[in-house]
């Protein structure tokens, strides 16, 4: 079945996790025993209605606060389609697990609270999802009960919505829709306060939106993840490459190159987990690999195609989401992790940092603080095999994780 | 022009594959999670999967409460056999005997809880620095919050405040002396997906969860198995019932449903008209409402 992973985007308290459990309760995927928990728990609180939000704030501190904290993921499916939902924090300082949330999604919904309109952090996380490269954004304005449905109000927010989105790069489509979350108008069925409104629900939309996915079925990139080598007495000689195709396709007789060392050499066979022989390879599947030849090859080596190359060096510009409390040092040193691939890593120059409400380049700024986003060049002790993220999400991105600490304290996309 | 799309459950498969691969790269010593629940059976098979045509790369590892089902341990050994892997025991009677646990006492008594510091202890004992469990994210609400690579400090605690970021196919497995990484291949495998998975692979599952006649009692509104492990109070009447389970744990908090469905695909029709949860039916869960994360943070699986 065909599968849509997305996320919720958006300021705090705009009303994203109450949607969630909203779609996930008009739709029927609760169970009696989760409802009743939450019913039981929203008495005891002294909500007025049963707090749907507590379906996806799962922890303690969460359930105190009335806010989100980290992402939480969801399931369900409908005869159409089959959905992973990343229900994501919209306070800023959580925005680093927005972020984890936001980078495995092909759709972000980003929710306005309808008496707020477009506020800084609504370009944050719209900014983020960008530059995340989810290409396409549904823009809920919601608790439109609060505003007597009032269509203004909604064309307003939408239209101050598409001047912001004209500076964002590479979107597919933007599609508003008037929501109340906590009643459920739009959520699944159509509302009858809004007669106005002509589009779909939010859930039609979702089962019928098409993305096409985000995989890169071009550039053939295998990272070599794990050797197999078994050496039992039935597969005496067997070696076997594993890993998860990143880009393109292989087939069994194709001519590779391994990248960083430069042999060459055919597949043999691919096979799929547990032995299956595969006629091909494409992402994101996880298969092992055999070559013609006995060649030295070991974890982070790239099979690729000699006539289709990734970069191949060990200076890097790239796009960084900053998660760290403590700031990006100036020349500081980190490891930085690509693909199957680990290196050390030093911060050249930070060449800007973006103002997020303006999307304006700060020059001259001296480091990057958490949360912040910017432009910078790495140095790298070895070379990394890459694309732009542009291109293709996998071999495009990075992490860096402070040798001391070994927290991952920026996440990276190559420019 | 082919599409290249791939089916979710061979998506879910990929996933949990290259975690898995990636969990004997990065740690130095991981093992395995095994209960002889579906869950386990899946991720172990997946792993068979993952490293064909070598054997896993890592030890199995029971936490035995010593309140099992028969059919559990039978199904253990020979699965275990079967996949030529080894397999490590860590004993909740020995936590017990060497003073580091109390046993609860009482007709509500459970080890579950208790197996936490025997995990604990085993890991330290064995030193491992990985361990790859079956918890899958739509089990329960504070699972929906955890990560793949799950970072643990040198308690064992997981501090879910404070969790990594974990972006694409990036996993950091970093930590220092003590600490260590529980890895979730399953994360986003849902029950049915569980299900149909084991459907599709043909996996031979332990007898307990098909439909069989079997001496039960009711209490807190499931249905446990009567067993020597459970004291009865005074108003409880064991009873000959067709049930089966949709979860297996420890004895004394797996509830049973009573259910006709004697093979996998009148499982799979009962599973997708289920109106509860499978955890509906565990006793642990129902202690508190942040019952999972209070356990979790502690070191729970
Ligand atoms: N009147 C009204 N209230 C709403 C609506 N949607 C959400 N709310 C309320 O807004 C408050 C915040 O809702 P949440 O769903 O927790 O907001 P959130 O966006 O998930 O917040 P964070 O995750 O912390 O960023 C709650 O009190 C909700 O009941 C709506 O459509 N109408
Ligand atoms: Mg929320």
């Amino acid at each position: 079945m065909d599968l849509l992973r997305f996320a919720t985007a958006g300021s705090v308290d705009d009303g994203k996790s109450t949607l969630i459990g909203r779609l996930l309760y008009d739709s029927k995927s609760i169970f009696e025993d989760q409802l009743l928990a939450v019913e039981e728990s929203s008495r005891r609180r002294g909500d007025a209605v049963v707090n749907l939000a507590l379906l996806t704030d799962g922890l303690r501190a969460e359930r105190e606060q009335g806010i989100t904290i980290d992402v939480a993921y969801r399931y369900f499916a409908t005869p159409r389609r089959k959905f992973i939902i990343a229900d994501t924090p919209g306070h800023i300082q959580y925005t680093r697990n927005m972020v984890t949330g936001a980078s495995t999604a092909d759709l972000a919904i980003i929710l306005v609270d309808a008496r707020k309109g477009v506020i800084e952090q609504t370009k944050r996380h719209a900014f983020v999802s960008n530059l995340l490269r989810i290409r396409h954004l549904v823009v809920a304005v919601n608790k439109m009960d609060l505003v007597d449905f009032s269509e203004q109000v909604f064309n307003d927010i939408v239209a101050s919505f598409h001047d912001f989105a004209s500076r964002l790069d590479d979107v597919a489509d933007i599609t508003s829709i008037p929501l109340s979350a906590l009643n459920g108008d739009n959520v699944v069925e159509k509302s009858k306060s809004m007669p106005w409104y002509r589009g779909s629900s939010l859930l039609y939309h979702l089962e019928t939106v098409y993305t096409g996915g985000t995989s890169n079925h071009v550039d053939a990139r295998f990272p070599v993840q794990w050797i197999i080598r078994p050496l039992s007495q039935e597969h005496h000689d067997f070696r076997g490459y594993a890993g998860r195709v990143a880009g393109g396709v292989f087939k069994p007789g194709d001519a590779v190159t391994v990248l960083p060392s430069g042999f060459q050499s055919r597949i043999k066979k691919i096979h799929l987990p547990g032995g299956a022989e595969a006629p091909e390879a494409f992402p994101p599947q996880s298969v092992v690999m055999t070559l013609e030849d006995e060649i030295d090859i070991s974890r982070g080596d790239m099979l690729v195609k000699a006539n289709n190359p990734p970069r191949n060096s060990q200076d890097v510009e790239a796009m960084v989401c900053w998660f760290s409390q403590k700031p990006m040092e100036p020349r500081g040193k980190y490891l930085l992790r690509h693909t199957s691939r680990e290196t050390k890593a030093i911060v050249q120059e930070l060449r800007y940092q973006v103002d997020v409400d303006t999307l304006h380049k700060k020059e001259g700024v001296p480091s990057l603080g958490m949360n912040d986003i910017g432009r910078i060049s790495l140095r790298t002790a070895n070379p990394l095999f890459h694309d732009s993220y542009r291109r293709n999400r996998l071999t495009g991105s990075f992490i860096l994780v402070d040798p001391g600490t070994h927290e991952t304290v920026a996440a990276g996309m190559v420019v | 022009m082919p599409n290249y799309q791939l089916d979710h459950l061979d998506q879910l498969e990929a996933e949990s594959v290259h975690i898995l691969r990636e969990t004997a790269a990065q740690f130095q010593n991981a093992a395995l999670l095994f209960s002889g629940g579906k869950d386990s059976i899946v991720m172990a098979h997946l792993a068979a999967k993952a490293f064909w045509p070598a054997k896993i790369p890592f030890p199995l590892l029971h936490i035995d409460t010593g309140h099992n089902f028969r059919e559990t341990l039978e199904y253990r050994d020979a699965f275990v056999e079967k996949l030529g892997a080894r397999l490590v025991v860590g004993l909740v009677q020995d936590s017990i005997d060497k003073g580091r646990v109390q046993e609860e006492k009482g007709p509500f008594a459970s080890r579950n809880k208790l197996q936490t510091v025997t995990l604990l202890d085993t890991i330290e004992e064995h030193k491992f620095d990985a361990c790859l469990g079956g918890g899958r994210r739509d089990e329960e609400k504070a699972r929906a919050k955890e990560r793949f690579f799950s970072h643990r400090d040198e308690f064992g605690q997981w501090d879910p405040k404070n969790q990594r970021p974990e972006l694409w196919n990036l996993f950091n497995g970093k930590y220092h002396p003590g600490e260590h990484f529980r890895v979730f291949p399953l994360s986003n495998f849902t029950e049915m997906d569980v299900w149909m998975y084991i459907q599709r692979e043909g996996i031979e599952l332990p007898t307990l969860y098909f439909a069989h006649e079997r001496e039960v009692f009711e209490r807190n509104n499931s249905l446990l198995a009567a067993s020597e492990f459970i004291p009865l109070l005074e108003n409880e009447k064991p009873s000959r019932r067709t049930v089966r389970f949709r979860t297996i744990g420890d004895i004394t908090c797996t509830g049973a449903v009573e259910s006709q469905a004697a093979n996998l695909a009148e499982v799979i029709a009962e599973v997708a008209a289920a109106r509860q949860t499978e955890r509906g039916t565990r006793a642990d869960d129902k202690r508190s409402e942040t019952a999972m994360e209070d356990r979790k943070r502690e070191g729970y699986f």
